[in-house]
């Protein structure tokens, strides 16, 4: 499968578009089974790209590469380049606590810490650097002032962040994610496990938040692609079909099986 | 064919019909739940059977010697003078040492074993830690006594001496002739029995531990140490102070290993670790047969039930201990 770059380049020429992340010929092996079949794609800083297809076709797997979260098991392994800001992030000389703090990411449970909700904001800071009392104040207010959660933290903020709701939480674990200042911001299937009015407020926030950040979110929601998303990759059995602006992608696919699958056909 | 089917259904039917089936579930309910409270009052029953067996048991010589009996240092069969100082010291020290040795190896094995042992050498280790716990008691006091003893009055003792004995305060548990065996050497023999179930107990909960939760916390660019001290303790925290009380209950009801190692000693001179001593569950096991007079045995149980509510007070400790933890991580869960 070859993608047609020169098509998305041509659409998109105009406009301040710059790369942040781009994968080369890559490939992705869990043991011995490949999962990824030859990868390229480009990922725009301060946009929101979107990964869509079915159960099992490696769209999450693709977005674990990015902050190398594979690394924490040993039979998963990676092959072909993929560059932050140019630089190639799979050599072994990455530091990869620092790689992690330039990139955030959400899972699709809240994974809130067993602390209160300052800390669980504050934790993520620490580890990266030196603040005092009142800057840390401050970044934990900014912090989930940007995840739109602080009017309704503002007075329990020690209080345990396990305490909150499930939609509070999946907010919580944005903030504590962005308070990081990471440039990018990795979203698996964020409000898979919400209630659809926490689901509109979080695809709110991820509006918001690509003033920002690059944002990546994988979602089994199509309708979420289209109304969050700049750019829609489609993936199906570990290869990416298309790649565009959403709503070229949505509106006039080029490949069939795209086609198929946001028409409702299967998937 | 379909004659047989019919039949079978009919008779489905007529049982049916016998006992309704609300009626049937609802005695079934009561049987067992009658059943369950049964088991599970039993077993407060016979927590307070003995409980009681032990006050009366214990009985004369609580009227004799009153609370005396908790700080008096002679332990004298001959003249029937009793007092449990040695033997309690002689137990919470010896735990003491055995808890300060066996739970940092202990969270040293379960964070190797959980998040960073090659995959291949995680059963295997993970088997030896468990057969750790399955040798009996006397084959650790056997090699205790004959092989780790001298080896520990030769090389450790002295070290110790000539390092932690030389600083203030905490010199004075250093200091003495190195014989080997004794409170330390009952303790470090303790430390190696309680490991395999610590480190098991903290290896099952750090298990248990969502891996979206860890993934998480390396997201945000936590070492595995930071990820394990800040998100993997404090989730576990329940499973992991369980595990050393499971540790502790061992070291303070150790009787066989201890018997062997402590020295069974009835003088109290002083509080260094490297004197000979005893505890409770040796001065049990040694002293019963021989106690004749009514007040000797009386003075026994007593120790007995001291060790009982030794038992007690520290669980109670570990769940204030847990209590303050929650406390701290925010209220309200």
């Amino acid at each position: 499968m070859k993608i047609d770059k020169e098509s998305i380049m041509q659409s998109t020429t105009g406009t301040d578009l710059e790369t942040q992340i781009a994968f080369r010929n890559f490939n992705f092996y869990y043991g011995k089974y490949k999962a990824l079949r030859n990868i390229n794609l480009d990922i725009y800083k301060r946009r929101v790209t979107a990964f869509i297809g079915p159960s099992g076709c490696g769209k999450s797997t693709l977005l674990r590469t990015i902050n190398r979260m594979y690394e924490l098991y040993p039979d998963q392994h990676s092959e072909g380049e993929l560059l932050l800001d140019g630089v190639d992030i799979l050599g072994k000389g990455t530091d990869l606590n620092a790689l992690r703090a330039r990139i955030g990411m959400v899972f699709q449970k809240p994974t809130p810490f067993p602390m209160s909700i300052y800390d669980n904001i504050a934790f993520g800071v620490k580890l990266h650097e030196r603040l005092s009392r009142v800057d840390m104040d401050d970044r934990v207010e900014w912090s989930l002032r940007k995840a739109a959660l602080w009017n309704e933290v503002a007075d329990k903020l020690n209080q345990s962040g396990m305490s909150l709701s499930g939609g509070q939480q999946q907010r919580l674990c944005i903030a504590r994610g962005i308070a990081v200042k990471p440039q990018v911001l990795l979203l698996d299937e964020p409000t898979s496990a919400l209630d659809p009015i926490s689901t509109m407020r979080i695809e709110e926030l991820v509006s918001e938040l690509k003033d920002e950040f690059t944002i990546v979110i994988v979602t089994h929601n199509m309708q979420q692609a289209a109304r969050v998303s700049d750019f829609t990759a489609y993936m199906y059995l570990g290869e990416l079909v298309e790649v565009g602006r959403t709503d070229d992608v949505f509106i006039k696919p080029t490949d069939k099986r795209t086609e198929d699958y946001i028409t409702g056909r299967f998937g | 064919m379909a004659w047989v089917f019919r039949k079978l259904m009919e008779g489905f039917a007529i049982v049916d019909n016998s006992t309704t089936s609300s009626s049937r579930t609802n005695w079934g309910d009561k049987v067992f739940f009658n059943l369950t409270r049964f088991f599970a009052l039993l077993t407060l029953l016979l927590l307070v059977g003995i409980i009681a067996s032990l006050i009366d048991g214990a009985w004369p010589s609580i009227k004799l010697f009153g609370a005396r009996f908790l700080w008096t240092g002679e332990w004298n069969p001959p003249m029937e003078r009793f007092g449990a100082v040695i033997p309690i010291y002689g137990t919470l020290a010896t735990s003491l040492v055995a808890l300060v040795i066996a739970v940092p190896v202990s969270f040293g094995i379960a964070l190797f074993l959980t998040e960073m042992s090659p995959p291949w050498l995680r059963r295997p280790l993970g088997i030896a830690i468990e057969l750790l716990a399955g040798i009996p008691s006397i084959v650790y006091g056997m090699w205790g006594l004959l092989v780790f003893s001298p080896i520990f009055a030769k090389y450790v003792q002295p070290f110790l001496a000539a390092t932690l004995g030389k600083l203030p305060l905490v010199g004075s548990l250093f200091e003495g002739p190195p014989l080997g065996i004794g409170i330390l050497c009952a303790g470090v023999v303790l430390a190696v029995m309680t490991i395999p179930f610590i480190a098991s107990v903290m290896r099952d909960v750090f298990e248990v531990t969502p891996a979206m939760l860890k993934e998480s916390a390396y997201a945000l660019g936590c070492t595995t140490w930071e990820v394990v001290w800040n998100v993997v303790l404090p989730y576990t925290k329940i499973g992991v102070v369980g595990g050393i009380m499971l540790g502790l209950g061992r070291a303070l009801g150790e009787t066989m290993a201890v018997t062997f190692l402590i020295g069974n000693m009835n003088f109290f001179n002083g509080f260094s670790l490297f004197s000979p001593g005893n505890s409770i569950a040796s001065a049990l096991a040694n002293e019963f047969a021989e106690a004749e007079s009514p007040i000797y045995t009386a003075s026994l149980i007593e120790l007995g039930l001291i060790l009982f509510l030794i038992t007690m007070i520290v669980l109670s400790l570990s769940k204030l201990l847990l209590m303050r933890l929650s406390a701290q991580e925010g209220k309200g869960t």
